[in-house]
């Protein structure tokens, strides 16, 4: 059959688009592994610059992962209890809830860190501390926790299951643990991936409420585009694609499994 | 299933005092009044919204009675005890059975809830399943057994906790038609093996007939009839009922001199019934009918007929219009426009007093 | 009853966190806003006053040409891949939608890295011309890196939509004689709208509040979200940072809202 030229056209399209978010991602590593940027080539590789990245803003990269895994816990202690008890509860008074909830992906971060800082710059400690940045972090991911978890749960009968398990004697709470939670842990695993990802990568809020003793690592990148050479900038670039890649593997198999499972 | 011997467990009576549901304003289920003796199956039998799995799910404890003292389980009052502590095992229309868990931690469930130590628990369990034929799939996901097998895990799974009472929402709806005939048979047998008391939803009348002791034919949020699947069937208590429960053939006109006369051309009737002259109803059920050709048979026109093995339905006008059902031998063939002629036994036919 | 108690728990950590952190800062917020030295005229100063007036406006103007852009790519980009299997077709998916994790300063600096002073274009070009084209910290360097930003979300929105599409509508449509300008026109846009509204909007609020590109980039335009920051460290203004955010938010968020409603009524109407 002949082939439609607005197919051709499309498939042009896709392969620009594809080398226009390929190609700086590839200029990137390149240029935290050479030993001279501007000499190209020639010059050689070496991983120098990750060694020196790695003395200046090791720190940036652990805070960075312990943000990311107080984010998630908290995202999970108040996410899905709150996912489901929206779902059972339904009507007017959940939609409202899950509006207001939902405001920090509508509301720009910066926003959302002025207000912070509005309401708890006083609170020394607290201000000071990555707790406060964690905080901040929570807002911004808990969305993403909730939505991922309530559109497991439209897709499981889960009032049927905890009627069953209550007409066998379950109380509330073991019926949450017992059945609830185990047949949406898709949700919760495709969630806390989701969280993780955001939280490494979050400049918007981090950026105003980070203190010098609280840097995360898209703090020090921004930090390292505007003051260092352009090698130490890309091998900085290069640990956070390292931390980042493993995650965003994951999510696409959990993504591929639950297809699996639903289409079976 | 094979039904290895099981020591009778008798269950509880249930009653409703003028029990009442009202959601938003809306009554669902009119004042009920119902006793079932302990050990009885109950069929609730009736079209969907009529009523019966909202009164399963009062019964159940998964909805709250309008007021207080209207269920009792053995004359206790239950009415505000939630389904966790009323002990009643339900099987659900969609089994609700655990993904998570398989086919014997779904049955152990309800007994490890309850705390029953480990070596009794799994003892028990093995007895369930092999009672319902599933021992050889104990260990495999809930989803990857076929429909029949779960239905027969969550049956197994709701007896396990020796419920007062067993309730059962439309268990084999889900079920292909060839299966749903199988297992209606066996939930019967295996029901009154149990003598446990038991009260199933269904709008499919051969299962209520099949399986239940009584059958409560239900209406709009109220009982139509409540009797045994004999008197449901062929003396039904109104046109509904006798709608609902199989095939009803109706013929409308004027009796007098205790005589129903229909009159066209080479076709017709004269239905001797008795009583006072009036317009009247006459219905009667299609396998009432009886080949004849005395002067008492009546004349129908054929219109069509299908063929059933051993009998055929044939549909046949007794005058323009009034088309009757009739259940005939299906060794005689009979083409449209032929003319048949049949008695109804006089106990057979069934007046409604109606205007 | 003992499960309405435990509903009341289960809400209990998201309504404390959610009143202590979202809803009590957001009033404070508000209350800032209205105490500046305008009072409550302070809420209009993004429209009254010139500077930020016209901020708002190259912003505004950015975001949609971002977005109608960005539509445009991805829509084009998802019908390619949708229902069309090929050798390396997960791979190439994934790759597309990698960037999806990257925060704004990190698009900001393949963006450098694209058109900056050391950047590909530039060597490409001085290599052939003998100038070095440098775009990275112009409104253009601007628009590419939202436009880096923002595909890969639009992209797998529209693309999810483009593969539920059923293929016999758009043989029914072929077998009736239409074009594939028409096909596209009658069955299949309208097909996609629903997912368009929704990708489109997060995309023209994504671009409306994007900070860390900006900021890499150090453009020489003031985007209103790198004109809250500098309001807010620079000069100090707290009130005027909390105005002008306010606004931003409600133009983000409404902007969210309109797009969901419309999806919502093509859908039923559907």
């Amino acid at each position: 059959m002949r082939r439609q030229w607005t197919t051709t056209a499309g498939i042009v399209i896709t392969a620009l688009l594809t080398l226009f978010l390929l190609v700086p991602v590839l200029l990137s590593v390149y240029a935290g592994l050479t030993v001279n940027y501007a000499r190209g080539i020639s010059a050689g590789f070496t991983l120098d610059w990750v060694k020196q990245v790695w003395a200046l803003y090791s720190d940036t990269v652990w805070r960075s992962l312990v943000v990311a895994l107080m984010t998630l816990a908290l995202t999970l202690l108040i996410g899905v209890p709150g996912a489901y008890a929206l779902v059972r509860r339904g009507g007017r008074f959940a939609r409202a809830v899950e509006e207001i909830v939902t405001l920090p992906v509508a509301v720009p971060g910066l926003a959302l860190a002025l207000a912070m800082i509005l309401t708890y710059g006083g609170a020394g400690s607290f201000r000071q501390s990555t707790l406060f940045v964690v905080v901040g972090h929570v807002l911004f991911t808990l969305p993403f926790m909730m939505r991922s978890v309530i559109a497991v749960l439209d897709t499981i009968d889960w009032r049927t299951l905890d009627e069953g398990a209550a007409s066998l004697g379950s109380p509330a709470w073991r019926r949450f643990l017992d059945v609830i939670l185990p047949n949406v842990r898709p949700g919760i695993v495709a969630g806390s991936l989701t969280v993780l990802t955001l939280s490494i990568g979050e400049f918007n809020l981090t950026w105003m409420m980070h203190t010098p003793m609280t840097k995360t690592l898209p703090v020090g990148l921004a930090d390292a585009y505007a003051s260092m050479r352009l090698e130490i900038a890309s091998a900085y670039t290069l640990v956070f694609l390292v931390m980042v890649i493993p995650l965003l593997i994951g999510v696409q198999l959990v993504a591929g499994l639950t297809e699996k499972r639903t289409a079976s | 299933m094979t039904h290895a011997a099981t020591a009778p467990q008798r269950g509880s009576s249930i009653s409703t005092r003028a029990l009442t549901k009202t959601f938003n304003g809306n009554r669902v289920l009119q004042p009920t009044n119902l006793e079932i003796e302990a050990g009885q199956i109950l069929v609730l039998l009736g079209p969907s919204g009529c009523g019966k799995t909202t009164l399963l799910r009062l019964i159940a404890g998964l909805e709250t009675p309008d007021g207080p003292d209207m269920i009792r389980f053995d004359g206790d009052d239950v009415s505000g005890v939630p389904i966790e502590k009323r002990n009643v095992g339900m099987v659900f229309q969609s089994y609700a059975l655990f993904p998570n868990m398989t086919v014997s931690e779904n049955v152990a469930y309800g007994m490890k809830i309850r705390g029953m130590e480990r070596s009794k628990r799994d003892a028990e369990t093995r007895r369930l399943l092999a009672l319902v034929g599933l021992e050889d799939y104990a260990d495999r996901r809930i989803t990857a057994v076929s429909g029949g097998q779960r239905q027969r895990t969550a049956l197994a799974r709701a007896l396990a906790i020796k419920p007062r009472v067993l309730l059962l929402d439309e268990p084999l709806a889900a079920l292909d038609a060839v299966l749903r005939e199988r297992l209606r048979v066996e939930i019967g047998l295996l029901l009154r093996e149990f003598g446990i008391t038991a009260v199933y939803v269904t709008h499919d009348q051969a299962e209520a007939m099949a399986i239940g002791d009584r059958i409560a034919v239900m209406d709009r949020g109220r009982i139509a009839q409540i009797d045994v699947p004999r008197v449901i069937y062929h003396r039904p208590a109104n046109d509904f009922v006798a709608d609902f429960v199989g095939t009803m053939n109706r013929i409308d006109g004027r009796v007098s001199g205790g005589v129903l006369s229909l009159e066209s051309d080479d076709t017709g009737a004269a239905l001797a019934v008795g009583g006072p002259d009036r317009e009247t109803v006459l219905c009667f059920r299609p396998e009432s009918a009886r080949l004849a050709n005395g002067s008492a048979a009546v004349r129908a026109r054929v219109v069509a007929s299908t063929f059933f093995g051993p009998t055929q339905r044939v549909v046949a006008e007794v005058t323009p219009g009034r088309r009757l059902q009739l259940d005939l031998p299906s060794s005689l063939a009979f083409d449209p426009g032929q003319i048949v002629g049949f008695e109804i036994e006089r106990e057979a036919i069934i007046e409604f007093q109606e205007a | 009853m003992d499960s309405r108690r435990f509903d009341l728990l289960l809400i209990l950590p998201l309504a404390i966190f959610t009143l202590a952190f979202l809803v009590l800062p957001l009033a404070r917020l508000t209350l800032e806003a209205g105490s500046g030295p305008q009072g409550i005229a302070g809420f209009f100063v993004i429209v009254t006053e010139a500077r930020f007036r016209n901020s708002l406006i190259v912003t505004l103007i950015l975001s949609i040409i971002t977005t109608v852009a960005t539509l445009a790519v991805a829509t084009v980009a998802a019908q390619t891949l949708a229902n069309r299997r090929f050798f390396g077709r997960g791979l190439l998916l994934s790759m597309l939608t990698f960037p999806l994790a990257f925060p704004g300063v990190v698009v900001g600096f393949l963006i450098i890295l694209f058109g900056g002073r050391l950047g590909l274009v530039g060597s490409v070009t001085k290599s052939l011309t003998g100038t070095n084209v440098v775009f990275a910290y112009s409104l253009f360097g601007l628009f590419l890196g939202y436009l880096y930003f923002s595909v890969p979300r639009v992209l797998l929105t529209i693309l999810a939509a483009a593969e539920k599409l059923d293929p016999s509508l758009v043989e029914a449509a072929r077998s009736l004689g239409a074009s594939p300008l028409a096909i596209q026109r009658d069955v299949v846009l309208p097909a996609l709208f629903p997912a368009m509204y929704t990708g489109g909007a997060l995309c023209f609020a994504t671009a409306m509040g994007a900070f860390g590109t900006a900021f890499t980039l150090a453009t020489t335009v003031d985007v209103i979200p790198m004109l809250i920051y500098t309001e807010f460290t620079l000069a100090t203004n707290a009130s005027m940072a909390a105005a002008i955010s306010i606004a931003l938010g409600f133009i983000t968020w409404a902007a969210l809202a309109i797009a969901r409603s419309r999806a919502m009524r093509d859908v039923s109407g559907a």
